[in-house]
């Protein structure tokens, strides 16, 4: 696709975040500034539990929650961790540097 | 309205986590001088993993939770409104309480603050009485996937806090508490029990401390320790943001209502579960945003959370980079190496007792398993080495092990045969201890007061109070 008819999320969204929700699973929020960019993401349906399990390469079940949020103009989902948040061998305590590879979603632009 | 719309409350909240930096004061003091009717902040999370539960410390350096507990009390006694702190210290534990109520001791003497009654409660659940609960047939539940608590792993805990809802904290306003140090306690709970206690509906008092529970990051653009004033009516929910650049904006306040929860709809506490699901969101000014309609579900059987930390061992860490492309093509061999040596000496780390972890930064070392572009490596590797062992002695040997090995790993092909990896230090450092969270759980209780002890004393600034009684009232600070 060209760059007139895609643009990388990043462009699109506001707020690309993640964070630990408890101690067992790290939480994904994308949110939009306005309901135009929500709702064309939203219709693309190229965000979605699949997608988003094989770009993290994990197993759709590891996704708990996955939905839209029309208040806030977001989209968000929840993955279990592979090991407690601070065990020994975690890289990111707070969970809050796991949303990089979403800023890169290819997303279809109407 | 109705002839209650005259009647609200206003609820100052300065920091989303007390203790971890230090409350933005310029906000802090224009939002006291509008006259507050309370003044409240949570002082705890678990997103500081383990270690300060299982080891009975806080993670920041006292004189920063001093600092806020010190604005916020003085304020509220010249005020005269109540002063309410939930989850003492980062983890509620029962040090982290008798440390805060000291401090509060301390501030009060050291300003001359005139009398005034201090509630407080602990949290701590003694594994006594877990096994007990169990050994009569009573499940501790896993939440999150984990499964029911065995008595190996209760065994393997050091030590154990319940989450308190709304309960401790309206009945010890009830005994006439002007200050209130809490245990582990749902964030929300700090705010929405003095709403509930002062007749305002449940559904909108846990929504108020929902919202207010971080204070300024519920308000744009991004800023923390900045303070937000939440005022509660019997109809809505207005929060303002007191930094003069800051708004509560509809998607900034609605935004959060996501923030660290699996899912933006529900938020569970101990007695019910807060449904936002058709929550409405209005500007009302320019700095404040208005919300009505969430739900509030009482529970039929309450259930306590519990969370829990037990110590895995000692840890020692090693640093080491690398620079030549053939070794960072090959790196997993030469972690392969490091490792086999270290097994070699304490065997494998499942029957030696032992763990060892590599972090690859430049490859994976922040995302691990869930980097997507683990092939495409940087032109520089930094490899961090943490071993985790019963003694610091072990911990010590096998980190240097593990971090030195990978200096004689054996690649077939290499030119540099001095040595594959480039150390900026020839020794490994001991760092804090490694724990795991052994405990996200509930437990279902008769009386949701039953895990928490409650205590009040009157506070007067001639009490003697540790080092601080010496000092005059007058010392500025």
């Amino acid at each position: 696709m060209s760059d007139r008819t895609t643009k990388p999320l990043s462009e699109l969204a506001k707020t690309v975040r993640s964070k630990n929700a408890g101690v067992d699973r790290i939480t994904f929020d994308i949110i939009f500034n306005d309901r135009d960019n929500y709702e064309m993401v939203k219709r693309s349906g190229v965000i979605n539990r699949e997608s988003v399990a094989k770009l993290y390469r994990i197993d759709p079940a590891r996704i708990t929650d996955f939905v839209t949020y029309d208040p806030a103009f977001a989209i968000k989902f929840t993955i279990l961790r592979s090991r407690p948040s601070g065990s020994a061998g975690d890289g990111d305590i707070f969970g809050a540097q796991q949303y990089a590879p979403l800023l890169d979603f290819v997303i279809p632009l109407d | 309205m109705s002839s209650s719309s005259g009647s609200t409350l206003r609820f100052l909240c300065p920091n989303g986590h007390l203790g971890f930096a230090p409350i933005k004061v310029g906000s802090f003091d224009l939002g006291v001088a509008t006259s507050p009717d309370f003044i409240l902040a949570d002082s705890g999370s678990d997103d500081i993993g383990p270690g300060p539960l299982g080891s009975d410390t806080s993670t920041s350096p006292a004189e920063w939770q001093r600092h806020d507990l010190e604005k916020m009390l003085v304020a509220a006694r010249r005020l005269g409104v109540p002063m309410i702190i939930g989850s003492a210290g980062d983890t509620g534990s029962n040090s982290r309480v008798d440390l805060y109520v000291q401090m509060i001791r301390d501030i009060a003497a050291e300003h001359g603050l005139a009398p005034f009654r201090l509630g407080y409660f602990y949290s701590e659940v003694p594994k006594e009485y877990l096994r007990t609960r169990m050994q009569a047939g009573d499940a501790v539940t896993g939440l999150d996937g984990r499964d029911d608590l065995t008595l190996d792993e209760l065994e393997a805990t050091d030590r154990v806090v319940a989450v308190a809802g709304v309960h401790p904290y309206i009945e010890l306003l009830n005994r006439g508490a002007e200050v209130i140090i809490g245990g582990r306690s749902s964030d929300a709970a700090i705010f929405a029990g003095p709403a509930i206690r002062a007749g305002y509906p449940e559904n909108l008092s846990y929504y108020l401390g929902k919202v207010l529970e971080c204070a300024s990051f519920n308000a744009e653009p991004y800023a923390g320790k900045e303070t937000v004033i939440g005022e509660i009516s019997h109809e809505d929910v207005k929060v303002t943001a007191m930094h003069p650049d800051q708004r509560c904006t509809i998607a900034s306040v609605a935004g959060h209502a996501m923030y660290e929860r699996s899912n933006p709809y529900f938020e569970h506490v101990a007695g019910g579960t807060l449904d936002m699901t058709d929550c409405h969101y209005e500007q009302f000014d320019p700095k404040t945003t208005r919300v009505t309609g969430p739900r509030f579900e009482p529970s039929e059987h309450v259930r306590v959370k519990l969370e829990g930390s037990g110590k895995v061992g000692e840890r020692f860490m090693g640093f080491a980079g690398v620079r030549d492309p053939y070794t960072i093509e090959r790196i997993d061999e030469v972690i392969d190496w490091a490792k086999q040596q270290v097994v070699e000496r304490f065997g494998d780390p499942a029957t030696g007792g032992y763990e060892l972890h590599y972090q690859v930064y430049g490859r994976d070392g922040v995302m691990g398993d869930l980097e997507p572009l683990r092939d495409q490596t940087g032109h520089e590797l930094g490899i961090m080495v943490f071993g985790v062992a019963p003694t610091a002695e072990m911990a010590e040997e096998l980190t240097l092990t593990g971090t030195r090995q990978m200096f004689y790993a054996r690649l077939p092909d290499v030119k540099g045969t001095a040595g594959g990896v480039a150390f900026p230090l020839d020794e490994v450092v001991r760092v804090g201890a490694a724990y795991r969270w052994t405990l996200n759980h509930t437990i279902g209780v008769e009386d949701p007061m039953e895990l928490f002890d409650l205590h009040t004393t009157e506070v007067s600034a001639s009490t003697p109070a540790g080092a601080g009684a010496a000092r005059s009232p007058e010392v500025a600070r």
